[in-house]
């Protein structure tokens, strides 16, 4: 019982320490809405959005990459539309919808997108998976037809080290089918 | 993992440059972030405040009007790439647009950004030299127009004084039977060359009465190469394509090309020489095709 005091204890000194440090900092109050719920935080000008997401929101679906917007695994949506993550202030999210990998499914069914990855075998570690649906979805709500080369073109800044990407444009092209025929 | 700093969110250009005025190297214009944030988190450059320009209306604009195209600095390269006045008038520019960096980048990135970085591994600079642009730089008191080929000074250097803005881009557009047209060539993220291409034809199409080429991405900044350019200028179209690998030979010389990581000095040249030929034939067929009608440009 004593150690679990003591490292409750340790763990509450730390959290003040953590607050004493954030309140040195210009803090910027922003409301955002992270898949679909409304949120309303404050975060330093510094903050990156993407650690914000997985820290402070406990959304690990983006992951930290390249860090230079090169891989794309790190994507999340902004009002509908991709950005990295890792290079975004938190601030520019305000008053925003944001939209990670968690918020796509809808009272538990999956998005066709993700349907599609599972069936066509779009993805085999994960990792750039978040990513790679996101970008798609956007997309596949601008343009539900895409050509082959549209979905390429459109797909480029998304990094894949295991498919070789022709199993996430058949994913791609499978999930337009279906959404079509809704 | 970047560094704290204080944000300030100026409501208009002339708040803005007093700011710059005021703190002068410890701030920084913050527009996209996509080139800035990446240098501050690698700890390569850092500033106390970073200077929000987001904020101040207008400045994403695209205007058509007096034979004039004007953008503002804030256009995202998205915006750009979907701009219908872009897309009838300047659809060479929209190519260009379209492939720059990825679609994060573009959805954040500002034209105005790209240019004040003057990060040499990029696209527009070189496109807007062939087009004859000219910059909108905006301080508290002061406001004055800088051409293109006076912008970049060196690499991630250009003219702007300390407390000036860069707020908006002119391009001219062209008159009957011209076009233009870009084409980069690289195999990592950023372009390792970029060649760009202004041609006019004479009202029959057989010679050619202006032809500018500027070359971008192999040295500290892209260039106008104007003894290529005469080479092709007042020429029949047989004795201009003729001169192409001189002009080539001469632009690659002229360049400034380095050698770095994406190639030797020599393979840069090698590849300018390749794009130049293909830029003017592909800038050709345009003019060919349709360059002429209305008096539009056609890229």
């Amino acid at each position: 019982m004593g150690d679990v005091n003591q490292a409750g204890r340790a763990r509450e000194s730390c959290m003040a320490k953590a607050m004493s440090k954030r309140a040195h900092g210009q803090l910027i109050p922003i409301s955002l809405t992270i898949n679909g719920a409304l949120s309303e935080i404050e975060v330093e000008p510094h903050e990156l959005l993407l650690d914000v997401v997985r820290e402070r929101l406990g959304l690990t679906g983006a992951k930290r990459s390249c860090d230079v917007q090169v891989c794309g695994a790190c994507t999340v949506l902004l009002d509908g539309r991709p950005v990295s993550s890792c290079t975004l202030l938190a601030f520019e999210a305000r008053g925003r919808e944001v939209l990670t990998i968690e918020g796509l499914a809808q009272n538990g069914k999956l998005h066709p997108l993700q349907d599609a990855f599972i069936e066509h075998g779009g993805f085999q570690c994960g990792f750039c998976t978040p990513g790679m649906i996101l970008t798609a979805k956007t997309l596949l709500d601008e343009n539900p037809d895409p050509t082959e080369e549209e979905v390429i073109h459109f797909m480029q800044g998304n990094i894949c080290r295991c498919t070789g990407y022709k199993k996430i444009i058949e994913s791609i092209t499978a999930a337009a089918k279906k959404m079509k025929k809704k | 993992m970047l560094k704290r700093f204080r944000l300030e969110e100026p409501g208009s250009v002339e708040e803005a440059a007093e700011l710059l005025a005021r703190y002068g190297e410890s701030a920084k214009v913050y527009a996209g972030g996509t080139e800035l944030l990446l240098a501050m988190k690698e700890g390569l450059i850092r500033y106390e405040r970073l200077i929000n320009i987001k904020q101040i209306p207008d400045l994403d604009q695209i205007k058509l009007g007096d034979g004039v195209l004007r953008i503002g600095a804030l256009s995202t390269h998205r915006s750009l790439a979907g701009s219908a006045p872009l897309k009838e008038r300047l659809p060479a520019f929209v190519r260009m647009e379209e492939n720059v960096a990825n679609i994060r980048v573009r959805e954040v990135g500002t034209i105005g950004g790209n240019l004040c970085f003057a990060e040499p591994h990029a696209d527009p600079g070189t496109l807007l030299l062939v087009l004859g642009a000219k910059l909108t730089a905006e301080k508290a008191s002061a406001r004055r127009e800088i051409p293109i080929e006076k912008f970049f000074v060196g690499a991630y250097e250009t003219c702007l004084e300390e407390d000036e803005i860069l707020t908006g881009i002119e391009m001219p557009l062209a008159p009957a039977r011209s076009s233009l047209a870009y084409l980069k060539f690289g195999y990592l993220e950023r372009p390792s060359v970029g060649v760009a291409v202004f041609l006019a034809l004479d009202g029959e199409g057989k010679s050619v009465t202006d032809a500018r080429v500027a070359v971008g991405c192999v040295g500290p900044t892209p260039k106008r190469i104007e003894e290529a350019e005469s080479l092709l200028k007042g020429k029949g179209l047989q004795d201009a394509s003729q001169a192409l690998g001189r002009a080539g030979e001469v632009a690659a010389r002229a360049s400034d090309a380095i050698s770095d990581l994406h190639g030797s000095q020599d393979y840069k040249e090698h590849i300018v020489q390749v794009l130049l030929k293909r830029t003017f034939q592909q800038a050709y067929g345009r003019c060919q095709s349709g360059g002429e009608s209305q008096g539009e440009l056609h890229g």
